[in-house]
């Protein structure tokens, strides 16, 4: 599904990842951890297409297709998703337009004819009961005025709708309460199958304790630096990140 | 123009060649109000770059381009499809000029409300002098306003809107001027009078509108009274076409425990520059002025507001947002005074404008003055792009890049557009927004409809 290799990134003219390896199959969750400042959250906007991440050196292979060449949006189209540690708030749309939007943008891409309002609302209506979101939510403006919860049950929402091949989800467990993170690692799980892939890019351990990781890698000083398995999170949970950072000097 | 006239006597010598065929101009005080415009106007000249309340606005088209008064040839002008900004559905009172002429045709002033009069100014001058003697240049000043000055002796059409004491209008009404497709340059001193008496509420939806491509100087004076306990919701559309000069100088009273709920949508005009005296008179009065300008090409749209507060326990609340793309260039001055004795006042002001391209400019210039001490009054100005990461976030979720863009101006706006306390305007103002918008994209059926 993903096949990174010696992927080098910059931003601002500043080596951030520094030869990244990094191979995910279909039906697999794989876990990056990793000291704050590692790469981590680079790594999830080189994927999405993010300006100013400039890919200096490798390729990351999506499906076979090199994604580097991809705007965000074909990106999307293609089935990528990001999940982000701060969701962005969009004062005056509403949450449902913007879902609304992004599901025709992506099945426009794919040569689909448009949901309609019907259609729409009935593919909706069952993601919000099932993550627990509110009719509320979906009027109000995008993320404006909601807890942290409530944006990344969004972001879930937004991923459940959009239903993507990959999925990336960049510290979704940040800000979130135990309530909360039980919610969001069952709309994770929930979209598990054997056509999707998901990456959760986490600092903490607690979140893989809901979402059971079949590979972890940790990353630190913009490389790979061991990969494990769900165990490794644990061991990493215990021992800290001072090994590697001492490793990777 | 032969080159020795200036264009200050160009006008003057319009004046005395039409003055004879004004409204009213058998009327003394009339004929002597307009030779004190015209006296005002040719003493003070035009506004130039060496006022400061004009560094940033040149009249450069007036100073060079003639413009002809219009006439009625001009005014019979065939008009396949009227503008609007409301639903063309002849269900809410509205009057329609063309190119300065009032055409009853297109007009849909029957079945009015009681105790509600819509007139042109011709005809309130003949039908009511005395009343509208009361009240026509009681409130816009001829000294220091040129322009005001201008169409005080020019005014030669205009809409005179009354709402008697205690009437609730509930439809909203709505006045639409149409200018363009003459055969040379035309100016036209359209004049309005609003009298809202004591605790009347009226909703007024007043548009300016272009056609074809050729230049017209459109002189706009609005006077507006709104009487003690009266509420009007002011909506204001300018869109003109690309060559046109639009200044428009609006000067509203607010008696006590009155509101006045004013929002101009700025959408187009080679250059336009909007005016704003308001005046709040009595306790426990409201202004609202608030608005939005999106400028494309190379067009200027100066907005400049003086909101007095002469009375303890009023407010104010300003918030203007502009899109500027291309060259375009925009302003924003506001000014609140506070005046010595208006205790308790609550003033807010904000402008914020979005530049998308590196050629557009800006200049904002928030001014407070107060002379009271017991006074909270709060002013920011910003100017900057749109987020890099609001619009990554968009693509991210597989919406186009133009799509995501006209979003993100949407988004900027709507904070501004809901101040607009009427739904059906509210919607109509945002519909204009998007259509507006580069239209390199696909939009939702919510979006477009």
């Amino acid at each position: 599904m993903l096949e990174i290799r010696n992927l080098h990134a910059s931003v601002d003219g500043t080596k951030i990842l520094k030869g990244i390896d990094l191979s995910i199959e279909a039906g697999e969750t794989h876990a990056i951890m990793g000291p704050n400042g590692s790469g981590k959250s680079t790594l999830s906007y080189v994927l999405a297409g993010r300006e100013g991440y400039e890919v200096t050196a490798g390729e990351i292979l999506y499906k076979g297709k090199d994604l580097t060449e991809l705007s965000p949006e074909e990106r999307a189209g293609e089935g990528v998703f990001l999940a982000f540690q701060y969701p962005v708030e969009i004062p005056g749309v509403s949450n449902t337009i913007f879902l609304k939007e992004a599901l025709n943008s992506i099945r426009r891409y794919r040569g689909d004819e448009d949901l309609d309002a019907m259609a729409f609302l009935k593919v909706v209506r069952q993601k919000t009961k099932e993550l627990n979101i509110s009719d509320d939510m979906l009027k109000r403006a995008v993320n404006v005025g909601f807890s942290g919860g409530e944006k990344k049950r969004n972001e879930i929402l937004q991923m459940a709708v959009l239903n993507p091949a990959l999925a990336i989800l960049d510290e979704t467990d940040s800000g979130l309460d135990i309530d909360a993170l039980k919610i969001v690692s069952d709309g994770v799980n929930a979209l598990r199958a054997p056509d999707r892939a998901t990456l959760v890019i986490t600092h903490y351990q607690r979140l893989l304790d809901h979402i059971v990781p079949d590979r972890v890698h940790v990353l630190a000083k913009g490389r790979i630096q061991r990969s494990g398995g769900k165990e490794l999170a644990l061991e990493l949970e215990e021992k800290g990140y001072a090994e590697f950072a001492e490793a990777a000097a | 123009m032969t080159q020795n006239v200036t264009p200050v006597e160009a006008f003057v010598a319009d004046f005395e060649a039409v003055n004879g065929l004004l409204a009213g101009n058998d009327l003394p005080w009339l004929s002597s109000l307009r030779r004190s415009g015209i006296e005002q106007f040719s003493g003070q000249g035009l506004p130039h770059a060496k006022l400061e309340a004009w560094k940033y606005t040149r009249l450069r088209p007036l100073e060079d381009t003639s413009f002809r008064p219009v006439n009625d040839a001009d005014g019979s002008a065939g008009v396949a499809s009227i503008p609007a900004v409301l639903p063309s559905d002849s269900s809410h009172p509205r009057i329609v000029f063309v190119n300065g002429t009032l055409r009853l045709d297109l007009s849909w002033l029957d079945a009015l409300p009681d105790g509600v009069s819509i007139e042109s100014l011709g005809q309130v001058i003949a039908s009511d002098p005395e009343w509208v003697g009361a009240h026509l240049g009681r409130i816009g000043r001829l000294d220091g306003q040129p322009l005001t000055a201008l169409n005080t002796a020019m005014m030669n059409c205009g809409c005179v809107i009354r709402v008697r004491r205690g009437v609730v209008v509930e439809a909203p009404i709505e006045v639409i001027y149409v200018a363009g497709l003459t055969d040379s340059p035309v100016a036209y001193h359209p004049r309005n009078l609003i009298v809202m008496e004591e605790n009347s509420q009226a909703t007024i939806v007043k548009l300016h509108a272009g056609l074809g491509v050729g230049a017209y100087f459109a002189n706009a004076v609005t006077e507006v009274e709104v009487g003690d306990g009266a509420t009007l919701r002011h909506y204001r559309v300018q869109s003109e076409n690309r060559e046109s000069t639009h200044l428009a100088n609006l000067n509203v009273r607010i008696g006590k425990d009155a509101t006045y709920d004013g929002f101009g949508l700025h959408l187009g005009g080679r250059l336009s520059r909007t005016d704003v005296f308001a005046r709040l008179e009595g306790e426990g009065g409201h202004c609202g002025l608030n608005g939005a300008y999106l400028m494309k090409g190379r067009e200027h749209c100066d907005t400049t507001t003086v909101i007095e507060h002469h009375a303890a326990h009023t407010t104010c609340r300003e918030i203007f947002k502009g899109i500027l793309d291309d060259e375009a260039r925009g302003v924003f001055q506001g000014k609140i005074i506070v005046h010595p004795g208006a205790q308790q006042i609550d003033g807010h002001q904000l402008s914020n404008a979005l530049l998308l391209s590196d050629r557009a400019e800006m200049d904002a210039k928030p001014e407070l003055e107060i002379y009271a001490d017991d006074v909270k009054c709060s002013h920011g100005a910003t100017t900057g792009k749109l987020d890099d990461t609001s619009l990554f976030y968009l693509r991210s979720r597989g919406i186009p890049e133009a799509l995501a863009r006209n979003l993100l101006i949407q988004s900027f706006l709507a904070e501004v557009i809901d101040e607009v306390k009427d739904e059906a305007v509210r919607e109509a103002l945002m519909d204009k927004v998007i259509h507006w918008l580069p239209a390199q994209c696909f939009l939702a059926e919510e979006w477009t409809k």
